[in-house]
């Protein structure tokens, strides 16, 4: 099936015969929307958090941990939090794990998580500072990247 | 793993891991042949043949903070309680897809999951840097999603902003509805 240029998505009905490209008008209202919104992107972030995604990760739940965090920044309109994925750290016991960087601050390993958890770090710590220190597996000197 | 759609987070990650910049997963649900194919395509790094023949083996990993390597041999595994196959090609500098077909209706094949948290966990995350190609066929439907146009109309606007993943979400439920995929 050819995809033209303007093709996003396509809903291909071979029995129909017919090919029904879903309107993408819709998406450019939401670029313009962003546009006006968006500050802070370009520079500095905040933080930075890194959810731990290897097969230990993923077995563990962190993709659930993942969608946690993407509702959080969505439901708090926060627009200067990165979000992004690793592998394994090496301490597959622990995950789902997530590595939490606040600018100019040394980056914090929160172990053994849930959903429920998630929120409270991103509460207490992304946004106010303080580490959640019953969650945290150790406050340590290294980066992610 | 619980289900199929984290099986294909996994593998997913393998591809990014071998720097691919264009990924392409494919899901093919054939009622009427009681298949169910699976397969990831990266333009990754790839494996040579020695590489390749050590891929499946739980105890070959190409990591170091660690001595087993699950990922794939978990797959295989699961491939193999539905009565299914899988085979991997790859080449070096050129890239790397893992195939699986399962038999659709086997007693012990795993559900397919939340396939749209998969993608969602991707376009968030990755889509920026890397090209992704979702394709998911219900018996003679299709449902297609295409980043690089997607990043093409969204301009400098990234496709990691919160209303841009919302409406993508949206339209996959869609889109994935209107083939005839429960969601």
């Amino acid at each position: 099936m050819p995809l033209s240029a303007t093709t996003i998505f396509i809903i291909y009905s071979k029995k129909e015969r017919t090919m029904k490209k879903l309107k993408i008008g819709d998406l450019e209202k939401i670029r313009e929307k962003v546009a006006r919104t968006r500050v802070l992107r370009e520079g500095k972030a905040r933080a930075r958090i890194t959810v731990h995604m290897g097969t230990c990760g993923i077995a563990a739940g962190a993709r659930d941990i993942l969608s946690a965090v993407m509702e959080e920044i969505e439901k708090r309109k926060v627009k200067d939090v990165i979000v992004t994925t690793s592998g394994c750290a090496g301490l597959c016991s622990r995950e789902p794990m997530v590595t939490v960087e606040l600018v100019d601050k040394p980056p914090v390993k929160y172990v053994d998580l849930t959903p429920e958890k998630i929120k409270k770090i991103f509460s207490e710590h992304i946004l106010k500072g303080n580490i959640v220190t019953e969650y945290a597996l150790a406050v340590g000197s290294e980066t992610t990247h | 793993m619980q289900d199929l759609s984290l099986h294909i987070l996994d593998i997913v990650e393998n591809s990014i891991d071998a720097g691919a910049t264009k990924i392409e997963i494919m899901i093919d649900e054939d009622i009427e042949h009681n298949q169910l194919k699976i397969k990831i395509k990266d333009n990754g790094k790839g494996m040579d043949k020695e590489t390749l023949k050590k891929v499946l083996d739980p105890f070959y990993t190409t990591k170091t903070v660690r001595r087993v390597g699950l990922g794939l041999s978990l797959f295989a595994q699961t491939v193999k309680e539905a009565d299914g196959k899988i085979e991997i090609r790859s080449k070096l500098k050129k890239g790397t897809a893992v195939s699986a077909n399962l038999k659709y209706n086997h007693i012990d094949r795993k559900p397919m999951g939340n396939i749209i948290e998969t993608i969602m966990a991707l376009l968030a995350t990755k889509a920026q840097d890397i090209d992704f190609i979702y394709i998911h066929k219900k018996n003679k439907n299709e449902f297609v999603l295409n980043t690089k146009e997607i990043k093409k109309k969204l301009n400098s606007i990234m496709i990691n902003e919160p209303e841009v993943l919302n409406f993508l979400r949206t339209r996959i439920k869609k889109g994935l509805k209107e083939i005839g995929v429960a969601v």
